[in-house]
């Protein structure tokens, strides 16, 4: 780590001198935070380190995950560890996967302004307005696979002028495409029902009761699928 | 971004390339296997452990970052603690808020049980949400959970409880198609078939995957569930201590509000410990992937009531860990970049190890190539190899790496290494805590009333866990755990509680002069370094 090097970032205006380019979670522990909230995985897929910054003389408000944002010279920080949302209750089985199930649990989605504010701090760098937007129009394949990647660490929401719940948007699309549209798996059907008909069970009861010896071998001598 | 240096030697990865993409490097058998893992894997390191001096455990020896949680004090002093006031009343209490919690939740409540599920952070923070590459069902045709099982055993060491296995890999396919009709995004063909590719030391391409975000697909789907049928959840209220009841059975626990500090007492018929692993007791002093709230609190608890541990001595690396940029070392690399096909390389160039064998194996070949044969990186860390990432877009195609690795590539992105175009370094990590308090396969312990889900548990792993089957584990047992605590607390009568266990625990530390340190440690302190 090169240590050598200092810059000062200000954690809600409060300065703190830290190494150069750690990210800015291990900058705030280094600085003498135990977080309580504010860190989760710590690897860029849960969504619990959410964090808006400016930098000096800019006017641009910025966004990253502290696990994954390096610390520059005059940063300018505070973590948004929770954002109020509003959160529809389903039963996914009864619903289709139609314009009308995404207007009756989310009708604010037809507020969309169009200004883009949630794409410009999505931390994923997704294109969350042309999901929202997908959504408005029914086309759940598509604002499900837009959203994919979505973290759900609600900076999204900090920002909407129409009070939009964008993960939770995109949550319900991905499920009703998952559940409704693409095709069930046939194999896996079929396995399931052999499974619970027993049809393994001998096989089973046998490779159990073998000594360590006898499986070695076997497995030694197993063929792999290329 | 790499150094000149570090650029100078990618040539020769990529001089070697077109060569290497025609060798197959052969596979290692058995006794070769146990041979490389007694020389190199960590566990079998000189000084690595000592035996612990209390508990169900006696005399075994433990790594020390176990065993100083294990010799340490209840958070509680027993006669401070007022057990008549009851702040929660409910059926079964699930301690813990990843995959296994949630899935034990859901079926408690589907059981018909008044569930209340406590977690330390938030509902979702879990390693769960962090497993990137797969989880294992063998449904397809030339697979069977037979095939399955024998994969499991030798992954395991053969050491694993045959019980446990023959559950893990006959629910298999009942998860998928549990997770399918919660329609969760698994990577399908257009017809429904699943995606499917090998992990290490599978023998058929059983590895269901969501890109690379496959852990958090699952946990998210899980959440939105358990929200969607009413789970009460409590958050940043982890368990501190559990509580018995005059018959000796687990009956409930003391929840701490990690932000009023305030203590709940929780009465319950049964509970289910799925509070995950430990990986950031940084065991061997490993920077690890885990999770900030893995500090392997359930043991502790489960430990002090009576419970016996599995395989706590066996702890997995991980082999591919960032070992460059130092920002992000020791986060995972997924084993998906093997299963599509990257090699393992040395400093000149040369493949030194079968990609996908079982992970014990492939940590402990780095290790040796690094330390024995002299063939590694150095980097600011230590030492590293080169995993050939660019390989699987040669392999299948222009853009496969970016489809099919969105978070790998996010990642390194984020530090100017484009892992489509550039090969990547890579260093065996702390990964997963093979082992746990032991388990039936009805998610039981010996412990009337507890039952354990997960990285908590051991036993279904035996030494070595194989890739795909720790989100398979969370979805089969934790759902095992749920049915069966709904069913039997419908015979539970609970009676008055008391903190017995945790007084008599304390004073046999007394006696052994170990009274300085208290457990669960809840979070770990990085406080003023840089770390973690």
């Amino acid at each position: 780590m090169p240590e050598e090097k200092m810059v000062n970032i200000y954690i809600m205006n409060k300065q703190y001198e830290v190494p150069a380019g750690v990210t800015i979670m291990k900058a705030m522990e280094f600085a003498g935070y135990q977080f309580v909230r504010g860190c989760g995985c710590r690897g860029g897929f849960c969504g619990a380190c959410g964090t808006v910054y400016r930098k000096p003389g800019d006017f641009r408000l910025r966004s990253g995950l502290a696990c994954q944002l390096q610390a520059e010279e005059g940063m300018y920080l505070a973590q948004i560890p929770f954002y109020p949302a509003n959160r529809s209750t389903y039963d996914l089985q009864e619903l289709t996967p139609e314009l009308s199930t995404i207007l009756t649990h989310y009708p604010e989605v037809t507020r969309c302004l169009g200004c883009n504010q949630c794409t410009k701090i999505c931390p994923q760098g997704l294109d969350v307005m042309d999901y929202i937007a997908a959504a408005q129009r029914g086309d759940v394949e598509k604002a499900a696979h837009m959203s994919f990647d979505c973290i759900m660490c609600g900076l999204c929401v900090s920002r909407c002028p129409a009070e939009i719940v964008h993960y939770n948007v995109g949550i319900l699309c991905r499920r009703l495409y998952g559940r409704h549209i693409i095709p069930k798996a046939e194999h896996l059907a079929k396995r399931v029902e052999e499974i619970k008909s027993g049809k393994f069970d001998g096989e089973l009861n046998d490779l159990m009761g073998k000594s360590q010896e006898e499986l070695t071998k076997i497995y030694d001598d197993r063929d792999m699928e290329q | 971004m790499y150094t000149a240096e570090m650029l100078e030697l990618i040539k020769v990865v990529e001089q070697t390339r077109e060569k290497r993409m025609s060798e197959t490097f052969p596979r290692i058998n058995v006794e070769e296997k146990n041979k490389l893992l007694r020389g190199f894997h960590p566990d079998y390191m000189d000084g690595a452990m000592r035996p612990v001096q209390l508990g169900p455990n006696k005399g075994d020896a433990l790594p020390h970052e176990h065993v100083d949680i294990l010799e340490s004090r209840s958070w509680v002093d027993p006669a401070d603690v007022d057990l008549e006031k009851i702040d929660f009343d409910v059926d079964v209490l699930v301690i813990g808020g990843g995959g296994a919690g949630t899935s034990a939740a859901i079926m408690a409540a589907e059981g018909g049980a008044d569930v209340l599920m406590a977690t330390k952070l938030r509902h979702g923070d879990a390693n769960t949400m962090m497993a990137e590459g797969g989880i294992q069902a063998a449904d397809k045709e030339n697979d069977s959970p037979p095939i399955h099982y024998l994969d499991v055993m030798g992954g395991g060491g053969f050491l694993n409880i045959p019980e446990l296995v023959s559950a893990l890999v006959s629910d298999a396919p009942i998860c998928i198609e549990w997770l399918e009709n919660f329609g969760a995004m698994f990577s399908k063909f257009p017809d429904g078939t699943m995606n499917t590719i090998h992990g290490g030391g599978t023998s058929r391409r059983r590895m269901h995957f969501a890109h690379d975000y496959t852990g958090a697909e699952i946990m998210r789907t899980l959440r939105d569930e358990a929200r969607n049928r009413g789970v009460k959840v409590l958050e940043f209220a982890p368990a501190v201590e559990l509580l018995k009841d005059d018959q000796g059975q687990v009956a409930g626990a003391i929840l701490y509000n990690m932000e009023t500090e305030k203590y709940y007492i929780v009465r319950a018929k049964a509970v289910i410990m799925a509070t995950g692993g430990s990986g950031r007791l940084h065991i061997n002093e490993s920077p690890t992937t885990n999770h900030y709230g893995a500090t392997a609190d359930g043991i502790i608890m489960s430990y002090r009531a009576g419970a016996k541990l599995a395989f706590l001595n066996a702890t997995q690396f991980h082999p591919t860990g960032v070992a460059f940029p130092e920002q992000v070392v020791g986060q995972l690399v997924t084993e998906k970049v093997r299963g599509l096909g990257a090699q393992l390389v040395n400093i000149e160039g040369e493949q030194f190890f079968y990609p996908l064998e079982t992970r014990d194996a492939v940590s402990s070949a780095i290790i040796r190539e690094c330390r024995e044969r002299g063939k590694g990186l150095t980097v600011p860390s230590g030492s590293g190899v080169w995993l050939d990432s660019p390989m699987i877009d040669i392999i299948h195609g222009k853009g496969t790496v970016q489809e099919e690795l969105p978070a790998m590539f996010r990642m390194f992105d984020n530090f100017g290494i484009k892992m489509d175009e550039t090969p990547i370094i890579i260093y065996p990590t702390l990964h997963y805590q093979n082992g746990g308090v032991l388990i039936n396969d009805k998610a039981e312990t010996e412990i009337e009333g507890l039952y354990i889900a997960g990285e908590c548990a051991g036993g279904v792993h035996g030494r070595n866990r194989l890739m795909g089957n720790s989100l398979l584990d969370i979805l089969v047992f934790g759902r095992r755990a749920g049915m069966n605590a709904a069913e039997k607390i419908k015979n539970v009568k609970v009676g008055k509680l008391n903190l017995e266990h945790a007084a008599e625990y304390n004073q046999e530390l007394d006696k052994l002069g170990l009274n300085e340190r208290v457990s669960p440690i809840l979070i770990p302190d990085y406080r003023y370094k840089i770390s973690g």
